[in-house]
């Protein structure tokens, strides 16, 4: 028996099996082939989110192998220009667009946000669904464009005029642009959607300084979403006017301006990078609180230092914002300190983190250094850097964070010892391939070039990277394989596994349709562990409709009750809309107003109210602003 | 020099594998060599914090039982609170100074490296094309101007004033072992400096990707004595050396009827297009192609007939010449010295 | 224990509601994008020096129409927001029909704006920034001229009752938006065009 599942009762076990009936046939979601597509549950949306983004990380991986297998010697005629540029930008699109973010602040945000708040289900499921969908439409826009031949192939940026009409003629970069569009689209929908649930969602009596830090980290990412994607929609979408109808934003000859493409995507690009850091950063602070068996030391300084990476993101102060991933890494390590460390599987992958990102953030503060940068900018050294804090940042907190969720969403253990497998080997490869980059860089190769000539003599150090990735993609298969193995025949988790605080672990593994029996309220920090056993649980949620409790931002205090909407086809309908929409404009813009109609219908489609009309107000209750 | 005193400069320099003409590590000149000098300091500074770092995680790591299983989790701990405010407060008061270090020296290195004397410069104008390099040696009498590629003549020890621009895309203008590289933009032209002090030949690459070939855009400095640099001069100032045999003559005569008088210019001939290298001077270069080939009289042909297969996407089409007059061609283009 | 929560309301108005929450961070993002498209615009004008480059300015006629429909419509708007929460549907459908009826002159004299700006977009940067300006915020007055419609069907409908009324009066916030970003862009494209 672990000490935390006293604390809240299991709700299998109360006995209460009428009500858990009531509500599972409430809040089902409809079977069968039609039926995927109607789902509207957080969990089944989160854990689409994570499966498909981790597809997209192996096929982006693929691409990478490619990469290696190129320059592992000098003049290699294996592709030539056309296509090595194809690879190398549809790798760093497919890893940023379709993996990164859509992974550490879609999937597991979608997943875990609603359980740790003590929610039924996620604020706006259905625009959640819709999100997830036109994801989907973006991945496969990008990947139908590399295998029609019209993949992107101007890096993952698209700096003009290289991308304008006059120097990449033909649609690639259009396919570039319109990725974009859908991609930020759907992380803007599931932002506004995180945000409500942290905001009105919260279990009663979870005060705003009671919040689990992984929930601030999401709030903080989901507002930086919302005022940095707009910056990067907007820079995309005047690219493709410009490529599209002859606007002239970007043309010197007409009075545009080339650099002004570089403010708008960087006012983007500085946030985004912590916005996939910062997940990652908020899994590492719940596996230290978990494994050192230690309430986590700094939960202030922590709070400030997320919400401080979050402004300091959009000024690209660089060296600034050491301060706050400092402070981070700090209390983490005293935490460790003054705690009782495990070295469970999800902490050696931590542990991983806290290696691999901090050499990945020392190589950017030499970065940050302009006259250094003057020497290393566009070369290796700076692929090695954004590697090492990629996937130091989000690539080794998103194993910790599968090691440890995954008995939670599959109800099964993954075999620790292929884990430990899987880790080394994945290490080992990992410094093996970007380590040496630095070496490369400083030896003046840059990057994004599709070969090298003999004499520059950087073919060994060429040949050590291109190595990594074999370590790298076996310890990838050990993975792959531990989980297919977990899924038919892992040890059963229980409830609570890792004896961990959040609300997430009190109920059942996986969670039922309606997550909690009774939806919970809180008296600390860490529910799990210090909630004295007569902790109120809310009762007069109805079971006949699904029912969701609204409570105060900042003290979650009860305010009132809505409704969730419920499975709808018509998210995925309008989804499918908008992605015909959106491919359509590549070719004509008459499809945007063509496509409006579709889009018009299925969102009225979708908005339209629907079964018995409300009663008018009951006399007594108060709607007052 | 202070650089010297760190051993590691040699151990790094040392390695196997190293030619350097290519290096940031291998200063040639003094701005190249502050900012080696910085970034070996930054380096050092980093690397301290990075094993005090790995210390503290592996003092934590230490401590960790693989088995200890569901510790009973402890909420309140004064005493470890205590410590551990102290232990954050010390490593972020360390963080702030280290901060304010770097951003010290950087502003200091960055002033150095700006900060050349210029006593009567050099001038060099350099436009970046997909994917080729116009250098142009500007003078108020346009005979006095020398226009050639790729390849960029200095004098040591004096100053370069360089101005730059791009024709097309954005190209960056980078030669490791002498400075760190400038973004050239269609619609802005900027200046920069450099200076050399050991004659030589010190390799330059684009460091922005421009396309197709982003990788053959390179170029080379070359430094030399300033008598040297003046002959140089004096013989690009010339037109086009007038062919002797009858094949060269015959050779400027498939020049002249063929596409190439489109796209280039040889002093002295009909032939006075800008979209491609100046040639006037073509035999006097080591390389073509913005340092994709030697130049050679095979290399020059090969480059000739298909420039596609050598640099696909090079902004210069194929010409299936007859085999006899592309050797009369060449043999002309190898006496324009 | 229990916590009973059998006696809160069904429906919220105004900031406790949560679709309020959603509107205001979608009206946060739309936002952002006309800042950016305004930081766009007057970083163009940096680099020209001729401002508007060789055009004359956009004439004024239909912006400054459309301008005074935006200050008119405030009064329907403010006037469903008022009354929704009482739960007065009649006052709530005849709000939404007059607010219908400025958006659609709104969008009509915008129609007609676009064939007076003295410029088209293809001709230099300055027409492009003009013409995406102004199309953006068309994009924006037929969004909502579609919602304010669709509501109004509704509001013919048993249907518009509880959490419809607060659909209506966020409505109405966005109706809000819709003619303070319209001010911003006539300002920008007929103020100072002329005075900058
Ligand atoms: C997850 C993504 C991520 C993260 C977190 C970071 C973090 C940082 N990055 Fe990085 N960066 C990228 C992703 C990221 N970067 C990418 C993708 C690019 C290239 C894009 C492209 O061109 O394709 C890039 C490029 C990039 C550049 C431009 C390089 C160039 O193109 O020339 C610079 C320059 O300043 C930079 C700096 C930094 C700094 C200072 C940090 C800091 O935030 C790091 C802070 C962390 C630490 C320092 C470690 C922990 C701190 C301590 C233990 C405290 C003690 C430390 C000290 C006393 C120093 N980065
Ligand atoms: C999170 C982001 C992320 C991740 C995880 C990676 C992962 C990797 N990257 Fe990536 N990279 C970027 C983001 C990322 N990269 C970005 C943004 C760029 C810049 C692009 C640009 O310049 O525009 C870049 C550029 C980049 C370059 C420079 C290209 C150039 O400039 O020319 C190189 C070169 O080696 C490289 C290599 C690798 C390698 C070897 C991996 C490895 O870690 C990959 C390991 C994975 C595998 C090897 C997959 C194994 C596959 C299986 C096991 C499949 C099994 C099969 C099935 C079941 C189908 N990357
Ligand atoms: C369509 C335009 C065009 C035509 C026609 C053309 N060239 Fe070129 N040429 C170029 C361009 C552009 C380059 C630079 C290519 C590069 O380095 O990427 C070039 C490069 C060269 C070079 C190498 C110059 C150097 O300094 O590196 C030689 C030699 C040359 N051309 C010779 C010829 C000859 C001979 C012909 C005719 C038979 C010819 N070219 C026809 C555009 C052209
Ligand atoms: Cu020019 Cu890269
Ligand atoms: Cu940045």
């Amino acid at each position: 028996m672990s000490v935390a599942e006293p604390i809240v009762a299991n709700d299998q076990d109360t006995g209460q099996s009428d009500l858990a009936h009531r509500l599972a046939r409430t809040w089902s979601q409809p079977g069968g082939f039609w039926g995927w597509f109607c789902n509207t549950h957080h969990t089944n949306i989160g854990i689409r989110f994570m499966v498909t983004a981790f597809i997209f990380f192996l096929l982006g991986g693929v691409l990478a192998a490619m990469i290696r297998l190129q320059l592992i010697r000098p003049e290699n005629s294996r592709m030539g220009p056309d296509l090595y540029n194809q690879v190398f930008t549809m790798h760093g699109s497919t890893m940023i667009f379709l993996f990164a973010v859509p992974m550490m602040f879609q999937g597991f945000g979608v997943y875990v946000v609603p359980l740790m708040c003590g929610a039924r289900n996620i604020a706006f499921p259905r625009l959640n669904a819709f999100s997830y969908y036109l994801y989907v439409g973006g991945a496969l826009v990008l990947w139908g464009g590399l295998l029609t031949n019209t993949g992107p192939d101007v890096g993952w940026f698209a700096y003009v005029p290289l991308s304008g009409p006059q120097y990449s003629p033909g649609h690639r970069a259009d396919i570039w642009s319109q990725m974009i569009t859908f991609t930020e689209v759907s992380a803007l929908g599931v932002a506004i959607c995180l945000a409500t649930t942290i905001l009105r969602h919260r279990a009663p009596g979870m005060t705003l300084n009671r919040m689990p830090i992984l929930l601030w980290e999401k709030l903080v990412i989901s507002l930086a979403v919302i005022f940095a994607m707009p910056a990067v929609m907007v820079a995309s979408g005047l690219l493709l006017l410009d490529r599209l109808v002859g606007t002239h934003f970007f043309n010197p000859a007409e009075g545009g301006d080339v650099l002004l493409y570089q403010h708008l995507f960087w006012f983007f690009g500085h946030p985004e990078v912590y916005i996939i850091f910062l997940p990652g950063a908020s899994i590492i602070s719940t596996l230290v609180e978990c494994f050192s068996r230690r309430r986590i030391f700094g939960y202030t300084p922590i709070v400030v230092s997320v919400v401080a990476t979050g402004f300091i993101g959009f000024t690209a102060a660089s060296l600034m914002i050491v301060i706050p991933t400092g402070t981070q890494f700090f209390c983490w390590v005293v935490t460790l300190w003054t705690g009782r460390l495990q070295l469970r599987l999800p902490m050696l992958w931590s542990f991983g983190f806290f290696f691999v990102f901090l050499i990945g953030g020392l190589s950017g503060v030499m970065l940050a250094s302009v006259p250094v940068d003057l020497q290393v900018h566009d070369t290796y050294f700076v692929v090695a850097h954004f590697h090492y804090v990629l996937i130091g940042g989000a690539l080794f907190p998103m194993f910790a964070g599968i090691y440890f969720w995954f008995p939670k969403m599959a109800g099964r253990m993954l075999s620790a010892r292929l884990g430990v497998w899987h880790f080394w080997l994945f290490f080992l490869g990992f410094n093996l391939t970007f380590f040496t980059m630095h070496f490369l860089g400083l030896r003046g190769m840059p990057r994004r070039v599709y070969t090298y000539s003999p004499d520059m003599h950087w073919q060994w150090l060429n040949v050590l990277a291109s190595l990594g990735v074999v370590f790298m993609t076996a310890g990838l298969l050990v993975f792959l394989a531990n989980v297919f193995r977990s899924l038919r025949n892992g040890e059963i988790a229980g409830n609570n596994p890792w004896a961990d605080a959040g609300l997430e672990w009190s109920v059942s593994s996986p969670p039922p349709a309606y997550n909690f029996l009774h939806v919970p309220t809180v008296s600390g920090r860490d529910p799990l562990w210090e909630d004295p056993p007569d902790q109120p649980i809310v009762v007069g949620l109805r079971d006949d409709i699904r029912e969701t409790l609204v409570t105060h931002s900042l003290d979650a205090e009860p305010q009132h009750k809505d409704e969730d909407p419920g499975p709808s086809l018509w998210p995925f309908l309008t989804a499918l809309m908008v992605s015909a929409t959106f491919v359509g404009s590549i070719f004509t813009p008459w499809a945007v107003p063509i496509g409006a109609v579709p889009v018009t219908v299925t969102l009225i489609g979708w908005l339209w109210p629907r079964g018995p009309s409300p009663a008018p107000r009951p006399s007594g209750e108060s709607w007052a602003q | 020099m202070l650089s010297s005193i760190f051993a590691w400069r040699w151990l790094a320099q040392a390695m196997p594998l190293e030619p350097g003409h290519h290096s940031v590590l291998h200063p040639a000149a003094p701005q190249a060599g502050h900012i080696e000098w910085l970034y070996w300091l930054i380096f050092w500074i980093l690397f301290s914090v990075f094993v005090l770092m790995i210390a503290a995680f592996g003092r934590a790591g230490a401590k960790a039982r693989v088995r200890g299983d569901r510790a009973f989790p402890i909420i309140e701990d004064e005493e470890g609170d205590r410590r551990a405010s102290w232990a954050v407060g010390t490593a972020l008061g360390v963080t702030v100074v280290t901060l304010f270090v770097v951003l010290v020296l950087s502003v200091v290195t960055g002033k150095r490296v700006e900060g050349l004397t210029s006593k009567n410069p050099v001038t060099i104008q350099i436009t970046a094309r997909q994917w080729w390099w116009e250098v142009t040696y500007p003078n108020s009498q346009a005979d006095q101007t020398i226009t050639t590629a790729n390849e960029i003549h200095i004098p040591t020890g004096t100053p370069v004033v360089v101005l730059t621009n791009s024709k097309d895309v954005i190209h960056s203008f980078w030669a490791p072992n002498i400075t760190g590289k400038r973004d050239l933009l269609p619609g802005y032209s900027s200046a920069f400096w450099f200076e050399v002090d050991k004659p030589g030949i010190y390799h330059g690459q684009c460091a922005e990707f421009c396309g197709l070939q982003h990788a053959h855009m390179g170029f080379s400095i070359i430094a030399e004595s300033n008598d040297n640099f003046q002959a140089w001069q004096q013989q690009q100032l010339k037109p086009a050396a007038d062919p002797q045999t009858a094949e060269a003559i015959r050779g400027r005569q498939v020049f002249l009827q063929n596409a190439c008088l489109m796209c280039h210019t040889i002093r002295g001939t009909d032939a006075g297009s800008h979209l491609g290298p100046d040639l006037t001077h073509i035999a006097s270069r080591n390389m073509i192609a913005a340092e994709t080939l030697p130049n050679t009289s095979g290399t020059l042909a090969g480059w000739i007939v298909d420039p596609q297969r050598i640099k696909p996407g090079a902004r210069m089409s194929p010409n299936p010449l007859a085999p006899d007059d592309l050797q009369a061609l060449v043999t002309y283009l190898r006496g324009l010295q | 224990m229990t916590l009973d929560v059998s006696g809160l309301p069904s429906v919220a108005f105004g900031h406790r509601n949560t679709t309020w929450l959603a509107n205001v961070f979608y009206m946060a993002i739309e936002g952002m994008m006309f800042a950016l498209m305004f930081a766009t615009y007057f970083y163009l004008r940096t680099r020209s020096t001729d401002w508007p480059p060789g055009h004359l300015p956009p004439a004024i006629r239909y912006g400054a129409l459309n301008a005074v429909v935006f200050l008119l419509s405030i009064a329907p708007a403010w006037w469903v927001r008022r009354r929704a929460p009482d739960g007065d549907r009649r006052a709530v459908r005849n709000g939404l029909l007059v607010l219908s009826l400025f958006a659609l002159a709104a969008t009509a004299f915008r129609v007609l704006e676009f064939t007076t700006l003295n410029c088209r977009w293809s001709d230099d940067a300055y027409s492009s920034t003009i013409w995406v300006l102004i199309g953006m915020h068309s994009g924006h007055l037929v969004t909502e001229l579609i919602e304010t419609l669709v509501l109004l069907a509704i509001s013919f409908t048993p249907k518009m009752e509880g959490t419809r009324l607060a659909d209506a009066a966020i409505n109405s916030d966005y109706w809000y938006f819709v003619a303070v970003t319209g001010w911003m862009v006539d300002f920008l494209i007929y103020g100072t065009t002329r005075f900058l």
